[in-house]
């Protein structure tokens, strides 16, 4: 068991180091000039001072070897040390540090909300014993893949905060700002899981031990909660790394719709000016939560299921 | 088992397995002649989904209106009449107007050209891109099958809207360099489902045949494998083509799209944002076209995928 933690823990920072030497070298590689983006002329060399240029790239260390900034770089990410934004000149990695407890807390909430709905949605669209209803309620999960985020935040926004007044628009105070934002967070991806698991809770029903179960006596409550429910969460559990993935992203669009203070306003601002170092540290937090997220998941596997002495390869979690 | 007759549901009975097997899944048409042509089947298929059919037109419509904007709405999207300022729907401007009187349902129309181009260019980029790493994975293995595999690991770990955050960062605003930044996105996926089906095409009897008659490994790759992988790689364009309209009417929401006056819809719901108060049909109708569009191609991914199987 630890030679396998060690082995995927290794694999783990390696996806790590990989995601950062990919985003350093698209960053500083692709057409603009650094220095040109933190003179603020939006990439044009032309029309900044030389001298400005000259001073600006000194101060970034950009006038040394890429080698020699990469693995500068590179030894700085190791100690959470991104270099200094280039439009505020604070420190990228506390810009990130201080934006993230908001962002955590929308998550976090976002991510009980998508799980909670996602399983009484999945288990809902197999257990009543009406046809009908069964098929209306598991045609909502499709569409609830296909809104845009935007979208829904928008149409919440619209109705509920702007017709009814029943709930804040914008800002970051009290759990009533955290409402809409979470349940607009948290519809795409729990749209998603109620997808994979009443697509794996309807297999599992047709399973011999249901029937046993069935056979025996178990009620339908108890069957389909007690007995497939288990079963089936696996394959919705491993899709919980792409789910946390997905609510970061989801963030940016969320947080700039209902203008709340967090990670993914921070995201959107730095784009805006091209601020590199704050993009980087950003890409490199988001790849560390995919990281230890599919880690923790692995880890957990052999506790949903017993069968399962090692967590599978990295395929089956992909997948 | 063994070979045994076996008997189709009309009662013939057919002594070889193999045969057996093709005429228990395609009919008899082939050999008998009797089952309807190709046309009657394809219709018998459509009329038992009715689903499929509207998301076919909802489609072929869009397509329409990105190549003849004109023929649907006739109106300029670009310049307005002030005096016909925020109006509600109606008969007359089907999707309201906005704040420069613009007719909403017109702008809408007009932005399917740029808005589908973005994304089918997006789809085109990882098509490419990801199919050739996945077919060199799946086909020549050993150390390139690593690389790919670790690449598409990393590639995976980012989430995709951040991924194409991070490569607009570096080349700026603008739909070619949304559309690139979401093709990035989609390259892991495309580079997965296509190593999965050359190696399992590539490990087939034909293969080894056309290998051991002596035929070179690109003409194998081209002829054999290529062809023969490409169902579920369709099924995935019409996803990830659903997944491409959501990614970039985003990123165009967030303002990294084409500058205002161009009708484009994620810019179009984002400039409906200030109006949310007073004109609900500027962000909901056009959003709406999204929801149904991005609808209608994951329902045709299903059924691509579904024909893949039986086959």
């Amino acid at each position: 068991m630890a030679r396998y933690v060690a082995r995927r823990a290794a694999q783990g920072l390696f996806v790590l180091w990989a995601a950062f030497t990919i985003a350093f070298f698209v960053l500083y590689l692709l057409p603009s000039d650094p220095a040109a983006l933190a003179a603020g002329s939006g990439g044009e060399v032309a029309s900044v001072d030389p001298a400005l240029l000259d001073d600006l790239r000194a101060r970034y260390g950009l006038d040394r070897p890429v080698l020699v900034q990469y693995a500068d770089a590179l030894g700085g990410a190791v100690r959470l040390d991104f270099g200094p934004s280039y439009q505020s000149g604070a420190p990228a990695g506390s810009l990130v540090a201080q934006a993230l407890p908001q962002t955590l807390l929308l998550t976090g909430v976002a991510l009980a909300l998508a799980v909670l709905g996602g399983t009484a949605l999945a288990v809902a669209s197999v257990l009543p014993r009406s046809r009908w209803l069964r098929q209306v309620l598991s045609a909502l999960p499709p569409v609830g893949v296909a809104l845009p985020t935007f979208f829904i935040g928008l149409v919440l926004l619209q109705w509920l905060s702007f017709r009814a007044g029943l709930l804040p628009a914008i800002g970051n105070a009290g759990w009533q700002s955290l409402v809409l934002p979470a349940v607009t967070l948290a519809i795409p991806p729990g749209a998603q899981l109620a997808q994979v698991l009443s697509r794996s809770l309807r297999g599992t029903l047709g399973e011999p031990y249901v029937e046993t179960a069935r056979a025996k006596g178990a009620g339908r409550l108890r069957v389909q909660l007690g007995h497939a429910l288990r079963n089936a969460a696996i394959p919705a559990f491993t899709m919980l790394g792409v789910l946390v993935g997905g609510l970061l992203g989801g963030a940016v669009v969320t947080e700039t719709v209902f203008s709340r203070v967090g990670l993914g306003r921070l995201t959107v601002q730095s784009v805006n000016t091209q601020d590199v170092p704050v993009v980087l540290a950003v890409v490199a937090l988001s790849a560390l939560v995919f990281v230890v997220t599919t880690l923790v998941v692995d880890l957990l596997y052999p506790l949903l299921d017993p069968r399962i002495e090692r967590a599978p390869t990295r395929k089956a979690v992909a997948a | 088992m063994t070979a045994t007759t076996t008997r189709t549901p009309d009662g013939i009975e057919i002594a070889d397995r193999e045969d057996a097997r093709s005429i228990l899944r395609h009919g008899r048409a082939r050999g008998a002649g009797s089952a309807g042509p190709w046309a009657a089947r394809a219709g018998r298929y459509l009329l038992r989904r009715p689903g499929l059919v509207v998301a076919g037109l909802v489609l072929l419509l869009v397509a329409a209106w990105a190549a003849a904007p004109a023929v649907f709405a006739s109106g300029d999207p670009i310049t307005g009449v002030p005096a016909d300022r925020l109006l509600p729907p109606s008969a007359e401007h089907l999707f309201g107007t906005d704040h420069l009187g613009r007719d909403v349902w017109t702008r809408v129309v007009h932005g399917a050209s740029l808005s589908l181009r973005t994304t089918a260019l997006a789809v085109v980029v990882g098509l490419v891109v990801g199919s050739a790493l996945g077919l060199l994975a799946g086909f020549l293995r050993g150390w390139v099958d690593d690389v790919v595999g670790r690449a598409v690991d990393v590639l995976l770990a980012v989430p995709s809207i951040l991924l194409s955050l991070a490569i607009i960062t570096a080349l700026g605003t603008g739909p070619t360099k949304i559309a690139v930044a979401v093709g990035v996105g989609a390259v892991a996926t495309f580079a997965r489902v296509m190593r999965a089906e050359v190696l399992r095409t590539s490990t087939s009897v034909y293969v080894e045949a056309a290998r051991a008659s002596g035929a070179r490994w690109w003409s194998v790759l081209g002829r054999h494998v290529l062809p023969n992988s490409a169902g579920p790689v369709l099924a995935l364009v019409a996803l990830e083509f659903g997944g491409a309209v959501l990614a970039v009417s985003a990123l165009s929401f967030l303002g990294y799209g084409t500058p205002p006056p161009t009708p484009e819809w994620g810019s179009l719901i984002s400039g409906g944002r200030d109006y949310l108060a007073t004109a609900w049909w500027l962000t909901t109708l056009p959003g709406l076209v999204i929801v149904a569009v991005v609808l209608s191609a994951n329902r045709v991914a299903r059924a691509l995928e579904t024909t893949g199987e039986d086959q």
